[in-house]
């Protein structure tokens, strides 16, 4: 069966890793920045781009919308009541008939009242209606992770709800590079897509993000640093978690492969086998819960495809089963010493 | 970086205003329910004269639908007991809220139903083979054979496809009228829902979204009394749904849904004002649903014969019309006439029928496609697996229902 020919949207380009960008014009950014740059982007180039949530028209809580309300008008970027589910069901209307839509929801934690909306409408829409409709210019954005400080209800990482759910593609970046990227992409893919946004990365995280306007692919996983004894997969926040645990295993001469899935649903099944393929050692770390995260998923499909290529059990090194603590919350998290631990115990089993 | 103005606040600053505080407790107690608007009486003679404006072409196609429409539902309704189509929903008692409230909007206003509207559907030209076809699933069905009967849509007719989940539709059509007002479009968002369904939360939020943020969305609750068994008096108190509109700050009104005219004129009315104002309007139709919630519901378990019979022949949208047609002189009354009508309804359902049950299903391709709007790898996979599988196993799998088999 053929896939359809993608068509390259004018003024944009495409790359497959930020790293294929050869733009010198760029600007130093933490992510809210980064994010911000991206949505700017979006509304100068697209008069039918739409920006709205809880608290977007003063700059948002993480200062995601700053300037945007004063730059394009209180039509195109405005503050909507404070009703999860219906900021869910406004942008899937406003999506149906052709507008781009995006939707902002305040912390991940909160996006469950628009659980049905987003599962039994966004996902299904094309669908079930025989593709005569469909609301793929939408795009919900939600902030995402632990912070610190922030317990059960402004810490969690929701992304396995969705990425159980066909019709949506779930997206986490690591970095205001990728995110801008991959928010653009996102935004333009013809998909309901929902973005999170790690939260403990809005200023913390910093680099020189391109100006231009460029987008990431979906759907791809990308090879943050190369290694040859043992893949590590993340994605988020926990990227950084796994590259200090990689310095931790290097001191005793083992080289880790860390790979960022990006993409966490559809995911790049590819790359993951490559990977382990070639090391025979897999560790899959996310902050969510162990039972039916996203490491669950993957180690069933890592060893589905690499069963006789493994030299050792695919090991999650994941938050536990509990829902997320406050003063817990050092104990809790999948660090850098619990994943060096899985590491060890990889390598020597 | 661009200079950026400086937010610009809306001032909450303290005033007094003595007007606003009373000295005694005296809380709301009782309302004034409101009432219905109509223009003609239960025999059809008029009672507000100024509302007799509908053209006489559109009166007759309007009364020719719904009768359409009720020989059709009969027969599908009959064809799901005999094994033909799954499952079906019919509209009995209740089509002079669909066809005026359709006939009273302009082509290009979406519509998003909840179920019970193939007056709106087929007002606009959804056919009868339409129908059918997407009650059987078969490849010539617009949604390629994906939902259960009765989940019509169309994208010709701006009519957004049905989805079972109840009341979702609604807060959508918010932001679906949202977007036609930012853009200056001569279009509104008209959505269907009944007293039932404006029980679930998706109602609030699209109330206080569509006036809160002014959209260009007309809502219409049709009260037909049952949502499946569940009387009003187990579903809401206070006055109707209608009650809750004003709330929200918004233009409501409560229309005789079995009084063709006042549909018309009510919606009529209603669509001005919103493009006028750039505002929402509520509109409740008090009307009574005759038949059973589906083909799954045997109504007379949860009320009585005598009720039914009380609105079927005291209160009925198609009687009240044609008495209506009669005495104005509007329409030729010719009981062959009519029967030819029916008649013609009937056939065409039942070569609709055995046409539609002659046809393959949608292609295997068809599970995988439109899940995305191109078929992503991982789907590709799981294709080529089932391929493989029903090759393997093709005796034990209908294959050659679908179209293009293997």
């Amino acid at each position: 069966m053929q896939l359809l020919r993608k068509v390259y949207r004018f003024g944009s380009t495409k790359h497959r890793f930020a790293s294929d960008i050869k733009s010198t014009n760029r600007q130093k950014m933490n992510l809210f920045q980064a994010i911000n740059n991206a949505l700017d982007i979006e509304l100068g180039a697209n008069p039918k781009a739409l920006l709205f949530g809880e608290d977007v028209k003063f700059g948002g809580v993480f200062r995601c919308s700053q300037g945007l309300n004063e730059k394009y008008g209180t039509d195109r970027v405005f503050n909507t009541p404070l009703c999860e589910q219906g900021i869910g069901a406004f942008g899937i209307g406003l999506a149906s008939v052709g507008y781009t839509a995006i939707a902002e929801i305040q912390f991940g934690d909160y996006i469950f009242p628009a659980f049905d909306q987003i599962v039994n409408e966004a996902a299904k829409f094309r669908y079930r209606s025989g593709d005569q409709f469909n609301c793929g210019s939408l795009t919900i954005r939600s902030t995402w992770g632990a912070v610190g400080h922030g317990a059960l209800y402004h810490s969690q990482s929701p992304e396995a709800y969705f990425a159980h759910t066909p019709g949506l593609k779930v997206v986490v970046p690591r970095d205001p590079i990728q995110a801008k990227g991959l928010l653009l992409a996102s935004i333009r893919d013809k998909n309901p897509v929902i973005f999170f946004e790690p939260k403990a990365l809005y200023r913390n995280a910093e680099d020189e993000v391109p100006l231009d306007d460029y987008e990431l692919e979906l759907s791809k996983a990308e090879v943050v640093q190369q290694g040859k004894h043992i893949t590590l997969i993340g994605y988020g926040t926990q990227i950084r978690v796994l590259k200090e645990a990689a310095k931790l295993a290097e001191k005793d001469g083992v080289s880790c492969e860390i790979i960022d899935l990006q993409t966490i649903y559809p995911y790049d099944g590819q790359t993951l086998v490559d990977s382990v393929k070639k090391t025979g050692r897999c560790i899959i770390s996310h902050e969510a819960p162990q039972t039916c995260g996203m490491g669950a998923e993957l180690s069933a499909y890592i060893q589905e495809r690499c069963f006789l290529h493994l030299e050792a059990p695919i090991k999650r090194v994941t938050g536990y089963d509990t829902p997320f603590p406050l003063v817990h919350e050092p104990i809790y998290l999948p660090d850098k010493f619990k994943i060096y631990e899985a590491i060890k115990q990889s390598v020597n089993y | 970086m661009k200079h950026f103005m400086r937010f610009s606040k809306i001032s909450k600053a303290f005033k007094e205003v003595p007007s606003q505080y009373v000295y005694q407790i005296n809380p709301i107690k009782n309302f004034e329910p409101i009432k219905q608007f109509r223009v003609i009486d239960l025999e059809g003679n008029l009672v507000a004269k100024e509302y007799n404006n509908i053209p006489k072409e559109i009166l007759n196609q309007i009364f020719e639908l719904m009768i359409s429409i009720e020989e059709m539902d009969n027969l599908l309704y009959m064809s799901q007991r005999q094994g033909k189509i799954s499952f079906y929903m019919t509209s009995f008692g209740e089509t002079a809220t669909t066809v005026g409230t359709t006939a009273a909007l302009q082509p290009q206003d979406f519509i998003f139903p909840q179920y019970r509207e193939q007056g709106s559907f087929m007002w606009r030209g959804f056919t009868i083979e339409q129908i059918v076809n997407q009650c059987i699933g078969n490849h010539l069905d617009g949604g390629k054979g994906r939902q259960m009967p009765v989940h019509y849509g169309s994208k010709d007719l701006n009519i957004v496809t049905v989805s079972s989940p109840l009341t979702t539709q609604v807060p959508q059509a918010s932001g679906a009228g949202y977007g036609f007002r930012v853009n200056g479009e001569n279009k509104i968002a008209a959505t269907w829902f009944g007293e039932g369904a404006a029980s679930e939360g998706d109602f609030h939020s699209a109330m206080n979204f569509a006036q809160t943020l002014k959209c260009q969305t007309l809502f219409l609750c049709r009260n037909n009394h049952y949502a499946i068994s569940t009387p009003t008096d187990d579903q809401f108190r206070g006055d109707t749904i209608a009650g809750k509109a004003p709330a929200y700050g918004m233009r409501t009104l409560k229309i005789d849904g079995n009084d063709l005219l006042a549909v018309y004129n009510g919606v009529k009315y209603a669509r001005e004002e919103i493009i006028k104002n750039k505002e929402p309007f509520f509109i409740e139709f008090i009307t009574y649903r005759i038949g059973d919630h589906s083909t799954s519901d045997h109504s007379v378990l949860y009320r009585s014969q005598e009720e039914i019979d009380s609105w079927k022949s005291g209160n009925n949208p198609i009687n009240r019309l044609g008495l209506f047609l009669k005495k104005q002189g509007l329409r030729q009354f010719n009981d062959d006439h009519d029967n030819q009508i029916r008649k013609d309804v009937r056939n065409r359902v039942i070569a609709a029928l055995k046409h539609g049950s002659e046809q393959q299903s949608p292609s295997i391709q068809d599970l995988f496609t439109d899940v995305y709007d191109e078929v992503l790898p991982h789907l590709q996979e799981q294709y080529t697996e089932l391929r493989e599988h029903l090759t393997k196993y093709k005796d034990q799998y209908p294959i050659n229902k679908f179209k293009g088999g293997l």
